[in-house]
């Protein structure tokens, strides 16, 4: 088990709009933790010299032409919505107006 | 009251005109009914995977060209995390350390919004950045209501340096950048469509003070207008807290357009935070110079260029050919009717004063005008000729502006031809004369502007069709014989 201590779930639960009940904020706590020690062992290679890379595999410029073709069915698009208004639009809880990008 | 500098940056999101969305191949079309244009990538389900449109790539870097960019050889996508219901997938992929275009500079210069003169400067462009829009909210009393259609349309984010100074100065910067947008056919840069949005970062400083003062973001502000206003309000009420020797914090503020103030949205301590990483699902784009050069080919003629050659080849002022430019259809419009006349001043005149006035008074756009460039290039050269004179001209414009008929129809159909037959104008200059003796003896007596009396009567009787000079040459002859 690592000490690393650079996750704090509290915010990180903040970010995310959860809220987590004390126990369950420990044990994601804890488990993140482990997580990040894992991944921490990286940290023993030495890179110095390799360019960094955006990504692993060595490919660029994967796009498609500007052909735009037919969406699928409302109806079908909105199956897996919680609720719906009038049949056309999702409905989700109120939300301040502001917040969005 | 101390005075402050104004410190001024915008971030300008421009949504960019193509066929299809920016990862998936849905329409992006404005107006259809709700939730229509979608599929599982623009909806965000899980699982799913982007493909990157060409075209919007190709016109962000356009953009970027038009706008003096550096265009790096190396660019990739990022996912942007955030939890809010108009993005399902948590994340907006943006670009955040690698974006398309870098550097650039927008020219401004002329008058501005407020009536005063701008000083002739370049806003610095920090960057220009591709990433997708996110759906559209509809805030419904207690709950909201998502509309997927606006989510994945390609949407450019315009970062400027903090370089404006007023208000003005970022009206102007915001008219020249939809211009050039529009001119580029990147964007129809639509605000009510919501094809163009801005948010202000605005400070203040001590004049002389190197650092920034506390930074201040504006949203929500949906007009060139709003932005003018919000930025004067904002200049008033943090000048009055700096005066009072308050400290301001840095904090998001809305704009409420009908009570014209802006209102506190969020503090720095609900602040955003991120949390960018390298969007895995999609491959870095790479960039030869071959390739941009092949982009900046194709870039169009920019409304700078076409004011110089509108004063350079059709001998118009610098004033005319700033009103011609406005917009990408009207200069276009005028381009097309100038080549067509010998007399390209007279077309700008009869463009700037008449024509702008009849779309304004009808509410319509150029490109849905009825007069053509090629009937209003033809009246000028009817005016020219002789066929008609100024003010048959007003009513043949009058009649093509609600017609949509060529100038040679009408005179022809209305009878409005310039009556030039010495033969058809005598018996009414007689008339004239014999009708109004005290005026002939005033004339007799020495008072020469009588003439222009009997000009006028005799244009009666023609109902406006004389050809005034030879009306002018038969009076005198009659007059001083």
């Amino acid at each position: 088990m690592s000490n690393n201590t650079n996750i704090d779930v509290g915010y990180v639960a903040q970010l995310a709009r959860l809220d987590l009940d004390e126990p369950t904020r420990n044990r994601l706590q804890h488990d993140l933790e482990a997580i990040i020690g894992y991944i921490d062992q990286l940290n023993e290679l030495d890179v110095g010299g390799i360019e960094p890379t955006a990504h692993a595999v060595p490919l660029s410029n994967v796009w498609r032409e500007d052909v735009a073709g037919a969406s699928f069915e409302r109806s079908t698009m909105l199956q897996n919505a919680p609720a719906v208004i009038d049949d056309e639009l999702i409905k989700v809880p109120k939300v301040l107006p502001g917040e969005e990008m | 009251m101390a005075e402050y500098e104004v410190v001024i940056g915008l971030e300008v999101h421009v949504q960019i005109k193509t066929r299809s969305k920016m990862f998936c191949s849905c329409a992006n079309v404005f107006g259809a009914e709700p939730n229509t244009m979608v599929c599982p990538v623009c909806m965000g389900y899980p699982g799913v995977m982007p493909t990157p449109n060409h075209e919007a790539i190709r016109k962000t870097i356009m953009a970027g060209l038009m706008c003096d960019c550096d265009i790096p050889s190396y660019s990739k996508f990022d996912r942007k995390s955030y939890f809010y219901p108009d993005m399902p997938k948590n994340y907006q992929i943006s670009q955040y350390d690698l974006p398309l275009c870098l550097r650039g500079r927008i020219h401004i210069s002329g008058k501005g919004f407020s009536g005063e003169e701008l000083p002739d400067k370049y806003i610095g462009l920090t960057r220009i950045h591709l990433e997708e829009d996110v759906a559209k909210l509809n805030h419904l009393g207690r709950t909201s209501g998502v509309d997927f259609n606006r989510a994945g349309v390609p949407l450019m984010e315009c970062v400027s340096e903090p370089d404006m100074r007023s208000a003005d100065e970022a009206y102007a910067y915001l008219t020249a950048l939809k211009q050039i947008m529009q001119y580029g056919g990147i964007s129809d840069c639509d605000m009510e469509k919501g094809q163009m949005r801005c948010d202000v970062n605005i400070s203040l400083r001590p004049f002389g003070q190197k650092e920034f003062g506390t930074k201040i973001e504006l949203k929500n502000l949906n007009s060139f207008r709003a932005v003018h206003r919000a930025v004067n309000y904002e200049i008033a009420r943090q000048s009055e807290l700096l005066d009072a020797g308050e400290k301001l914090r840095q904090e998001t503020r809305g704009w409420n357009d009908d009570r014209g103030e802006t209102y506190l949205m969020r503090t720095k301590e609900q602040a955003h935070d991120y949390r960018y990483f390298p969007e895995p699902d999609l491959m870095p784009i790479t960039l030869d110079l071959k390739r941009v050069d092949e982009y900046r080919r194709q870039l169009p003629e920019l409304p700078e260029a076409m004011r110089r050659r509108f004063v350079a080849d059709y001998g118009l002022t610098p004033y005319d050919a700033q009103v011609l430019t406005m917009e990408k259809a009207l200069a276009e419009y005028y381009d097309c009717g100038a080549k067509l006349t010998k007399s390209p001043k007279t077309l700008a005149n009869w463009i700037i004063s008449d024509l702008l006035c009849e779309l304004s008074a009808s509410g319509q756009t150029i490109s849905a005008c009825p007069v053509t460039p090629e009937h209003l290039a033809a009246m000028i050269d009817m005016i020219d000729a002789g066929a008609i004179n100024n003010r048959i001209a007003k009513t043949v414009f009058a009649e093509m502006a609600s017609s949509g008929k060529p100038p040679r129809q009408i005179v022809a159909e209305k009878g409005l031809a310039q009556v030039s037959d010495e033969g058809a104008v005598i018996p009414l200059v007689e008339q004239a004369i014999a009708a109004n003796a005290p005026q002939v003896q005033q004339y007799r007596e020495g008072n020469e502007k009588v003439v222009q009396y009997f000009v006028g009567q005799v244009m009666k009787l023609s109902r406006g069709k004389a050809n005034p000079q030879l009306v002018i040459k038969l009076l005198k002859e009659r007059l001083d014989g």
